[in-house]
């Protein structure tokens, strides 16, 4: 029990020999094969991956909608989920969605409105309360999901591509927004994405994940100073092995 | 504005688009009441033109303008309104009933697998069956009393009311689940968060398909039942037309329509509102 302790005090996430499988017709199809990896409190590590690498099915363990077949997955503390989409709920306004995941932890209602607000105004969405995500821009919305994940209080940040639909300007600017809170709040978040530069631009770690099925292939490090730039040369350096990284896995597992 | 504009970009002429000043709300409501009235009126004529025709004698079939004047008449008795006062409680009794059965209904049969595959296709029979087919058997049980007339309504209206909100449920889109379960939300709290107004849309749609039904059921239950000693507008149809006052019969139709029209556009509306906040757009 005390090993325990001691494990989840300096792990955020540990995932150990995961396996998830799907029916599929007669076959089983494995989303994810024994994989194995850590997260360490405050950290912060992306998972880059052809589509198809399980990175979506990985997190939705993680998140308690999916359940592993063999392995454990387990998260150590309060989860919070961005989706790449749809994760509003439309008939509510920002400050409801907001307000909604205070009211589920269990916030008194005199307290959600202002809790709301100030949420809403650290995502620098002040004045957009009483719209609603149908009146939003993309990135907006992930504004919104973002402070709705703070409303949630939660230990750790869960994203699933989140910026994958946005345009270049509003990823950059989410990014930043995205960095800036992931300091503030000692937050650990595992970024899922298909883009290298993307995870390089955020990762203090990124995992590059197999296709079909997927599992930890390669772990680098990135020791870029902080905040990076998308355009910068050593960041592209990095990112281009790790997509020569990918399309290697890719063509392997054909 | 223009001028400066002008002045910056080095060009002589700049195109400002207009806005357009808002309507006053008076011409709003006619743009929008005109049609309706145009199409009322060409009814209206229709009507005269057979009355004038001469194909029965007026006392057979009266005019509009003789029709008119004793509903003028008629909505100062107070016998007028305890009619259409009886046939609105009974409406109102029932749908509300079969509101909250079709409600209950719909989320047994969502929740309980073998529920939705007996009750489920037995839904969609009910709801094809004309609920009158219910009024003999009601009566031999209870009577020619409210009670036979109420579950009349209620086996109108409720099929309808309960297949709208499976539908909404079935239909509820499986993201919007795992974003509340993911926000911690599950059983009755992701019913009452997530399901059941993602739903919403849906079951007002199933909400005014019902009413159609129950005011369907009610007109001919009052018609077939006219022993209960209460006035009301199935009741006064009957009575005019052994009478026969066809003043009076075609009178009663035009109050029936328009109990119709109205609460129709309250639903029209209360669906429009909900499509609006949810972001649905389109007008139903």
């Amino acid at each position: 029990m005390s090993n325990l302790q001691a494990l989840s005090d300096k792990h955020a996430v540990s995932v150990d020999r995961l396996t998830v499988a799907f029916p599929h017709g007669n076959a089983l199809l494995f989303a994810l094969d024994d994989a194995s990896f850590e997260v360490q409190r405050g950290e912060f590590v992306c998972v880059v991956g052809a589509s198809g690498s399980g990175k979506s099915t990985l997190l939705n363990v993680l998140a308690g909608l999916d359940r592993p077949s063999a392995g454990r997955a387990h998260v150590h503390g309060r989860v919070a989920v961005i989706f790449q989409e749809a994760g509003l709920l439309p008939w509510l306004t920002a400050s409801g969605n907001v307000e909604l995941a205070l009211e589920l932890r269990g916030i008194e209602a005199r307290e959600r409105r202002e809790l709301a607000h100030d949420l809403l105004a650290r995502v620098h969405l002040a004045g957009f309360e009483k719209r609603r995500p149908h009146e939003l821009s993309g990135g907006m919305k992930q504004r919104v999901a973002l402070a709705r994940a703070l409303a949630q209080d939660a230990d750790v940040l869960l994203m699933d591509e989140p910026f994958a639909a946005l345009d270049a300007i509003s990823r950059d600017l989410l990014h930043e927004e995205l960095e800036r809170i992931w300091k503030e709040s000692r937050l650990t978040v595992l970024f899922v994405t298909h883009n290298a530069r993307e995870a390089v631009r955020l990762g203090d770690r990124v995992m590059v994940f197999t296709s079909r099925p997927g599992r930890v292939a390669n772990e680098v490090r990135i020791d870029l100073p902080r905040p990076r730039s998308l355009d910068s040369p050593e960041l592209a350096v990095i990112a281009g092995r790790i997509t020569e990284r990918l399309k290697h896995e890719m063509t392997n597992g054909r | 504005m223009a001028a400066e504009i002008a002045s910056r970009l080095e060009v002589a002429v700049v195109v400002l688009p207009v806005p357009r000043s808002p309507l006053h709300p008076a011409i709003r409501l006619w743009s929008g009441l005109w049609p309706k009235l145009g199409a009322v009126v060409i009814a209206l004529a229709i009507w005269q033109l057979v009355v004038w025709s001469g194909w029965k004698p007026e006392s057979a079939l009266p005019g509009p303008w003789s029709v008119f004047s004793r509903l003028a008449a008629d909505v100062r008795q107070p016998e007028f309104y305890m009619a259409i006062g009886t046939t609105l409680r009974r409406a109102a009794f029932g749908y509300a009933i079969a509101a909250a059965a079709g409600f209950a209904v719909a989320i047994l049969i969502a929740q309980v697998r073998l529920l939705r595959r007996s009750v489920g296709s037995l839904l969609i029979g009910l709801q094809s069956m004309p609920s009158i087919v219910w009024f003999p058997i009601a009566i031999l049980l209870l009577e020619r009393s409210e009670g036979a007339i109420t579950i009349v309504v209620i086996m109108g209206a409720a099929p309808a009311i309960a297949a709208g909100l499976l539908a909404g449920i079935d239909q509820v889109h499986p993201q919007l689940i795992r974003v509340g379960r993911a926000m911690g939300a599950h059983g009755f709290s992701l019913y009452r968060c997530v399901v059941l107004p993602a739903a919403l849309p849906a079951f007002v749609v199933g909400l005014k398909q019902g009413w159609a039904f129950a005011w369907r059921s009610l007109m001919s239950a009052e018609l077939l039942v006219v022993a209960t000693n209460q006035t009301s507008i199935g009741q006064q149809l009957q009575s005019a037309r052994n009478l026969p006052d066809t003043q009076q019969l075609l009178l009663l139709m035009i109050v029936i329509f328009v109990v119709g029209v109205v609460i129709d556009s309250l639903f029209g509306t209360l669906d429009r509102a909900i499509r609006k906040r949810w972001g649905l757009g389109g007008e139903a």
